[in-house]
């Protein structure tokens, strides 16, 4: 398993690398997109092991990560690398083009327990009232409904570790209270919510 | 990567708060597991669905773009109009307007002050300071600018002449509390000549260390400080009444005691008043702390001179001394209401204009510039306002990174 993702992984960034290459400022938005694509999924979903869907995300929200990675806030190299010399106006254009996604499709298969654990620790923290109740998140807010199980895995625990800063506080102080057993659960829940 | 949380990982979380958030929000910040840290924002939250969903509003990372400003949906009374002055001042905060025309604009979040001027006819906005920590308060005085970080004030000298190549800082006083709670100031210098300097309480609410909760007065070398007013939760603008020279300030009132209450104040210090303003024992002037309250009275405090709206966050204000506007501004107070995030249904996201009697008491509190406000969500979020020498106000807004320009033609 461990080589399917370190082979997706070397892919994207492979892909990714080859891309930059090319002058991106001549570039329309267009050309500039499949390189985002190429990892994170061309039509919202990822296929990529813990690389995050971007389908249905609202621009403020993919603003703030974009700006995290390029003042190097929130860590994941290759996304580092690309936005390093963004203008503020590239953040701007890629937030407001990737926000066209569709949503993305949840994987099929869940197991009914654990997503019944999942949706009650989901509601106990609360996911639903800053997410919306249906998880498609708005302004600032992720969207997190049928995201990717091992990246929505991920980005709890590193909320909790403190690993991953939010731009606010408000996932920093929920995931303290959300056990190791909760994050699993919520996980597999939210993951496929649909 | 632990998942347990450690007692390293909530002194870096902590860490971490103090500064990005503590930023990113209106007020104060947040604590990790598992009780609030009494300098969070959310501090005094009660139980409930209603309140769980309030948080300080945290704004975009970077200035809006010029042509996506929200100066078409601000409202100002008849004869005015409102023109964006300046785009791309990052979280733009207090504002100077120098002798020789230059803006200067300190921020919160950005760590950076700009100056806007007028170079070959164009108008440019520049960074003549950046990683400083804060640097919320501007100055002017003698041609020098002071800037106030958290704990810290700066000052530039002969600014103006030097706006390609700032001078080195002087180092004017380091003697301030560290807190990031209500740590950034606005600062001012009076007509006697002296830096007023502020220093917030410590969080939500609590009962402060004599060294907080005040407003100071030095030397503009930072020495001979004296403490003018005490029980001043969290000021973040004030000025001096053109005739009278008495000062009056903003105050933000404590969060999460109701939706409704308290409010935010305007205040007054007079000769024969009392110099305390009532924090934490005494809000608005007739509303005792749940907590602190108790074996208090509000008599035993100077109360407000007016009320500014439940949250409000009343900033930045100035007397209007300008010539342009009509003679009914003449030294009314403009002061701009950040906004609310403590409140359900939003209030504030605008300048109001303070009409006020002969005696210094306060005749009206009236809407002036609103709009920022859109179906309970901020477009704009006004943060200080400062007259130009022709007389036009101008407006900061930090979650635009933009200045706007408000003039008047008969």
């Amino acid at each position: 398993m461990t080589w399917v993702r370190d082979f997706a992984a070397a892919a994207c960034i492979c892909t990714a690398v080859i891309c930059l290459a090319g002058p991106a400022t001549a570039e329309t938005m267009a050309e500039r997109l499949p390189l985002c694509l190429a990892c994170h999924g061309e039509k919202g979903t990822s296929e990529t092991p813990e690389i995050p869907s971007l389908g249905g995300q609202p621009a403020s929200y993919l603003l703030i990560q974009l700006y995290q990675f390029r003042e190097k806030q929130r860590i994941a190299e290759p996304m580092n690398e690309m936005t390093k010399d963004f203008t503020d106006d590239d953040l701007r254009a890629y937030s407001d083009e990737l926000e066209k996604l569709p949503p993305p499709v949840p994987p099929p298969g869940s197991e009914p327990a654990k997503f019944e654990q999942g949706r009650a620790a989901a509601q106990k923290h609360r996911c639903g009232f800053c997410h919306n109740p249906d998880l498609s998140g708005h302004d600032q807010i992720g969207r997190i409904g049928d995201q990717r199980e091992d990246y929505l895995l991920k980005a709890l625990r590193g909320y909790k570790s403190g690993e991953r800063v939010g731009y606010d506080p408000a996932m920093a102080e929920v995931a303290q209270e959300i056990s190791e057993e909760e994050i699993a659960a919520i996980a597999h829940y939210v993951a496929h919510f649909r | 990567m632990s998942f347990k949380h450690s007692a390293i990982g909530s002194t870096a979380l902590a860490a971490l708060f103090a500064g990005a958030l503590y930023a990113a929000s209106v007020e104060a910040q947040p604590a990790p597991a598992p009780k609030v840290d009494p300098g969070s924002a959310l501090y005094g939250q009660p139980e409930g669905e209603g309140a769980a969903k309030l948080a300080p509003v945290a704004p975009p990372p970077i200035p809006t773009a010029a042509d996506k400003l929200p100066v078409a949906k601000l409202k100002v009374p008849d004869g005015f109009k409102v023109e964006v002055f300046a785009s791309g001042v990052t979280n733009a905060r207090s504002l100077r307007v120098g002798d020789k025309g230059t803006v200067f604009v300190g921020s919160r979040l950005a760590g950076k002050v700009h100056a806007i001027r007028e170079k070959d006819g164009k108008r440019e906005v520049r960074v003549i300071a950046s990683d400083l920590h804060r640097p919320n308060g501007v100055a002017l005085h003698n041609g020098a600018l002071y800037v106030a970080e958290l704990s810290k004030i700066w000052r530039y000298d002969n600014i103006e002449d030097h706006i390609d190549s700032p001078p080195k800082p002087i180092l004017v006083s380091d003697q301030f509390p560290k807190d990031e709670a209500h740590g950034w100031k606005f600062i001012a210098i009076g007509p006697d000549d002296k830096l007023y300097v502020p220093v917030g309480a410590p969080g939500n609410i609590n009962m402060p260390p004599e060294t907080h909760a005040q407003i100071r007065r030095m030397n503009l070398d930072g020495s001979n400080v004296e403490v003018i007013a005490r029980g001043v939760r969290n000021t973040v603008g004030f000025d001096w009444h053109p005739v009278t020279k008495e000062l009056y300030f903003t105050d933000n009132g404590r969060d999460w005691v109701s939706e409704d209450i308290p409010e935010d104040e305007l205040n007054r210090i007079t000769a024969s008043g009392k110099k305390h303003f009532g924090f934490p024992f005494c809000h608005q002037g007739n509303f005792t702390d749940p907590q602190y309250g108790w074996g208090h009275s509000c008599n035993d405090y100077e109360p407000p001179v007016a009320l500014l709206g439940p949250h409000s966050a009343s900033l930045g204000m100035r007397f209007y001394t300008g010539s342009m506007f009509p003679a009914e501004y003449k030294n009314a107070i403009f002061i701009a209401r950040h906004g609310s995030w403590n409140r359900t249904k939003k209030v504030g996201g605008d300048i109001v204009v303070a009409k006020l009697n002969e005696d210094g008491t306060v005749k009206a509190i009236e809407p002036f510039l609103s709009g920022f406000l859109e179906d309970n969500k901020y477009v704009g979020r006004p943060a200080d306002v400062a007259i130009m020498k022709d007389g036009s106000l101008l407006v900061s807004d930090d979650y635009n990174g933009a200045v706007y320009r408000v003039s008047y033609a008969k």
